[in-house]
């Protein structure tokens, strides 16, 4: 039992430490947008896993309210980027903004993995 | 302990495992892919499989119908909910540059550089319609014919 609780919390504080990773690198709000609804997965599934292996029923509530949040908190600041766009007239994005930095990395010949 | 709770805990457990592990695979895919639309695919792996997993390991230990109802009200929220999210970033981070566009195999959005409408362009705000909706067909017609 002891090893299925290393396993289990160690897997999920690795993920959850990678996806704080990548929302301080960022490159661009919408990676940090990612980041964060994906880490609100994992912390839900953390608590999830606590009340399965402790059969401790008191968090579930918590698990539905972590749940809902997850879902307002990326798509209202995906509505919030996407109410500052301008209409483009030629190939459907957006126009006189600066290319993705991944692109711009990529030409300069390293590539970000 | 019966044979038949070991059994139950044994397969509640490895489904916990399983679900564990594919968070761990979202933090990966997260680091190490190049864009946002790829680091949504991993991140976005979780949301769905690995939660009905989590739910379903924790819904057998837990052994109650008020936990398992709630159990299953998360999972139904979150399978009804990531499309939804997922298809408004990935739509702002098209429109916003930030797709590695010399690593998409078909861009169907891309109308190659031609005219285009201008006055309906498929994806405008809700809250903000043409001023005179009339009016701003009778125009889109007129484009269309002159093309």
């Amino acid at each position: 039992m002891t090893i299925v609780y290393w396993a289990a919390y160690g897997m999920l504080g690795a993920g959850a430490l990678l996806a704080l990773v990548r929302l301080g690198m960022g490159p661009s709000l919408l990676d940090r947008v990612v980041a964060t609804d994906t880490l609100l997965v994992i912390i839900a599934a953390g608590l999830a896993v606590h009340a399965g292996l402790e059969r401790d029923p008191t968090v579930v509530p918590v698990l539905v309210v972590v749940s809902l949040l997850a879902f307002v908190g990326s798509v209202s600041v995906a509505r919030y980027i996407g109410g500052m766009l301008v209409g483009s007239a030629d190939d459907g994005q957006d126009v006189g903004l600066p290319e993705a930095a991944e692109e711009r990395a990529a030409r300069a010949g390293e590539a970000p993995r | 302990m019966s044979a038949l709770e070991m059994v139950r805990d044994a397969v509640a457990i490895v489904l916990l495992l399983l679900g564990t592990f594919l968070c761990l695979t979202a933090g990966l895919g997260l680091v190490r892919f190049p864009d946002v639309l790829t680091r949504m695919h991993a991140g976005t792996k979780p949301q769905v499989l690995g939660v009905l997993l989590i739910m379903v390991g924790a819904a057998i230990r837990l052994q109650g119908w008020s936990a398992t109802w709630m159990l299953l009200l998360v999972a139904v929220f979150q399978m009804l909910t990531a499309p939804v999210s997922a298809h408004m970033i990935s739509r702002v981070a098209y429109r916003r540059r930030h797709v590695r566009r010399d690593r998409l195999m078909v861009d169907e959005l891309n109308s190659g550089g031609g005219v285009r409408d201008r006055v309906y362009q498929g994806d405008e705000p809700a809250d903000a319609p043409p001023e005179q909706p009339g009016a701003a067909l009778a125009k889109s017609r007129e484009e269309d014919e002159a093309r």
